[in-house]
């Protein structure tokens, strides 16, 4: 077996395909909701103080270090409660992890959530789910109904609230999630200040991604010598990974971070449609990511910083096979058409620019220009990244770099 | 882009002149005075318990308000109904249409009685969301004024659906089908067509 592989007693998601009883009976077979009292006995600073050398990052796309982010957190008062927000807005394509966990193990989540409020100090969480996900929504309902009825959560001490979306991606960015929470149009806000500081209703607030809040639950009770063992300094733990497209078994898969791309293809999903020889590129952690050839996703290890290497980043974790039968250069102008979509128009060089770059690929695709045009598309892109309130504008402008920087030829041979 | 350029339906429009009865016939029900129901007003008051209880929790309600009228009305947001919920909240139109308008699940016009929802976006695409598009088209027909002539599809293209795994994908109102085909899409809406 791979060294990579999670044991059934060492996944965090014991019900990701959804197999087994996701109820509270099943989860608590599994040993669900066990020394959950214990962890709650202890002091919220001290916890997350012994949770620093954890390795967690989070799992939203960022990466940043969990129990840190947890260290900005303010004392509560009364004027001024802390809040804990769940990320499920679960919109970057290529991502469906998030929903698994809703359906199948959202007791996993509660739990979660419940250690996180104790943690955080907040008496009210809110869980963030895209309008989309319905029945996914209905069974995180019931979850937590169920745990009220237990007894592990109690009115007034500790309180979890689901908000549903209504179809917007940029609400997946955690000031636009807490503006759409608020009741406005999900545009994000200008930080500092940040959610930390000044979050929902001006409160302290820390929002979190789903798998962030499950996993930081389970590392409480397990503790740090069994999470550490899997992945590698600065990048520890398992993680959940949705491979999807050109491949024979598309499925979520928990296994240890640092599992080699090759590895995660070819053995845990059922390998490359058309077999290895037959992949024309990776997309490795969600659209935003930039492209792997061939050749890379040969040697690519899956984590935080190995695929800087490449001028990329683990961001989801979202993979997305692309084979030698599909036409990469359409592929990648439909994510760029979703980028368009999905400017929440704020900031001028991600409105106006986002469409420009749409128009002037697709121009390009269409074998109208010059090769002179490709390089003033590359700096096009170059004077929105980094320009803009938030990430979204370099997380469109990335998936364009990267079929540039390492796809040119398919470019050129239209042009020709 | 597409969501800072979006129209909003006047029910006054000349909507009368129409070729679709169906959609005729949703905007002739959409230009009435809204009320909220007794049941629906104890649903309302569930919504707004999971908010604090002060003017900013009041307008963490709106989402749920207007996903609330818009299933409990016709599937879409006529601007009277966005005048209902401008009320219960206490908070003028143009602040719920400046919402309404930012989010493509509220319908801002009238769609059909099966909301057919195609994720285009990259797994799909990958796995062949092209072919299931065309072969829905195909299988409903002509489209006019947002939807069919018999009243029961609107087919729209969406972004990624958050189940690419078991990609393509098609929503249809709000439950999700997966690994869709060519032939799949057309027995769907052959079967959604036999139930009327
Ligand atoms: C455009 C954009 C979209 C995002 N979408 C999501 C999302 O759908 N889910 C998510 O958890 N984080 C998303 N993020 C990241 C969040 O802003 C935030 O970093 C994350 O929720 C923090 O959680 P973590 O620390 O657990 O990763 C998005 C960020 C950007 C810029
Ligand atoms: S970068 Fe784009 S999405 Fe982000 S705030 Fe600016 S306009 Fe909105
Ligand atoms: S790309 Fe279609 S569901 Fe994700």
């Amino acid at each position: 077996m791979s060294k990579f592989a999670v044991s059934f007693e060492d996944k965090v998601f014991k019900n990701l395909d959804g197999d087994l009883d996701w109820s509270i009976e099943g989860y608590k077979e599994r040993g669900g909701y066990d020394r959950l009292a214990e962890v709650l006995a202890k002091d919220p600073k001290e916890i997350i103080n012994s949770l620093k050398p954890c390795g967690m990052r989070g799992r939203g796309g960022a990466g940043f270090p969990t129990a840190i982010k947890w260290s900005f957190m303010p004392d509560p008062t009364d004027e001024k409660p802390n809040y804990l927000v769940c990320n499920a807005d679960e919109g970057e394509p290529g991502t469906c992890k998030d929903r698994d966990i809703l359906r199948n193990d959202p007791h996993t989540l509660v739990e979660g959530l419940i250690i996180g409020c104790h943690c955080l100090q907040a008496k009210t969480a809110y869980v963030y789910i895209r309008g989309e996900y319905h029945i996914e929504s209905v069974r995180m309902q019931e979850a937590i109904d169920q745990a009220y009825e237990a007894g592990y959560l109690k009115e007034g001490i500790c309180d979890i609230y689901i908000h549903m979306g209504a179809g917007a991606y940029i609400c997946g960015e955690e000031t636009a999630l807490l503006e759409s929470l608020e009741g406005k149009r999900g545009q994000p806000r200008l930080k500092p200040p940040f959610p930390a500081n000044f979050g929902l209703y001006g409160c302290p607030t820390t929002v979190n991604n789903v798998e962030t809040i499950a996993q930081m639950g389970v590392i409480a009770k397990k503790g740090l010598d069994w999470w550490t063992q899997f992945g590698s300094e600065n990048n520890h733990g398992t993680k959940v990974f949705s491979v999807s497209g050109a491949i024979n078994s598309p499925k979520n898969i928990e296994v240890a971070l640092g599992v080699p791309l090759k590895e995660l293809i070819e053995d845990f999903c059922g390998g490359v449609k058309g077999g290895w020889d037959n992949l024309q590129a990776v997309i490795p952690g969600g659209s935003s990511t930039k492209l792997l050839t061939p050749e890379e996703a040969e040697t690519a290890i899956m984590d935080f910083d190995s695929l800087k290497q490449f001028n990329s980043s683990l961001g989801t974790a979202g993979v997305v096979v692309i084979s030698k039968d599909e036409n990469l250069l359409d592929i990648m102008l439909r994510i760029s058409r979703f980028y368009k979509h999905e400017t929440c128009g704020q900031c001028t060089p991600c409105r106006e620019g986002i469409p420009w770059v749409y128009r002037d690929l697709e121009k390009l695709i269409n074998g109208k220009g010059s090769i002179e045009d490709i390089d003033k598309l590359v700096k096009l892109t170059h004077k929105i990244e980094g320009k803009t309130i938030c990430a979204f504008a370099d997380g469109a402008v990335w998936p364009v770099q990267g079929l540039i920087a390492k796809f040119k030829p398919l470019l050129e041979e239209k042009l020709k | 882009m597409d969501r800072i350029t979006v129209d909003i339906v006047d029910v006054a429009n000349e909507y009368k002149n129409s070729k679709n009865e169906h959609y005729k016939s949703k905007m002739e029900r959409a230009d009435q005075d809204f009320k909220w129901s007794k049941e629906q007003l104890a649903h309302i008051e569930t919504i707004k318990a999971k908010y604090p209880d002060n003017e900013k929790g009041k307008k963490s309600t709106l989402l749920p308000l207007l996903h609330y009228a818009q299933d409990e009305f016709d599937g879409w947001l006529p601007v009277k109904l966005m005048q209902l919920v401008a009320d219960t909240i206490e908070m003028p139109l143009i602040k719920v249409q400046e919402v309404a308008t930012f989010y493509t699940m509220f319908n801002l016009k009238p769609v059909g009685k099966y909301h057919l929802q195609v994720c285009t976006n990259c797994a799909c695409m990958v796995t062949g969301s092209g072919k299931v598009l065309t072969s829905l088209k195909e299988e409903v027909g002509e489209i006019e004024d947002g939807m069919s002539k018999d009243g029961l599809f609107t087919i729209t293209e969406v972004e990624c659906l958050g189940a690419c795994i078991q990609s393509p994908v098609v929503q249809v109102n709000k439950a999700y089908k997966f690994r869709q085909n060519a032939t799949s899409a057309k027995e769907l809406v052959q079967k959604l067509k036999a139930k009327g």
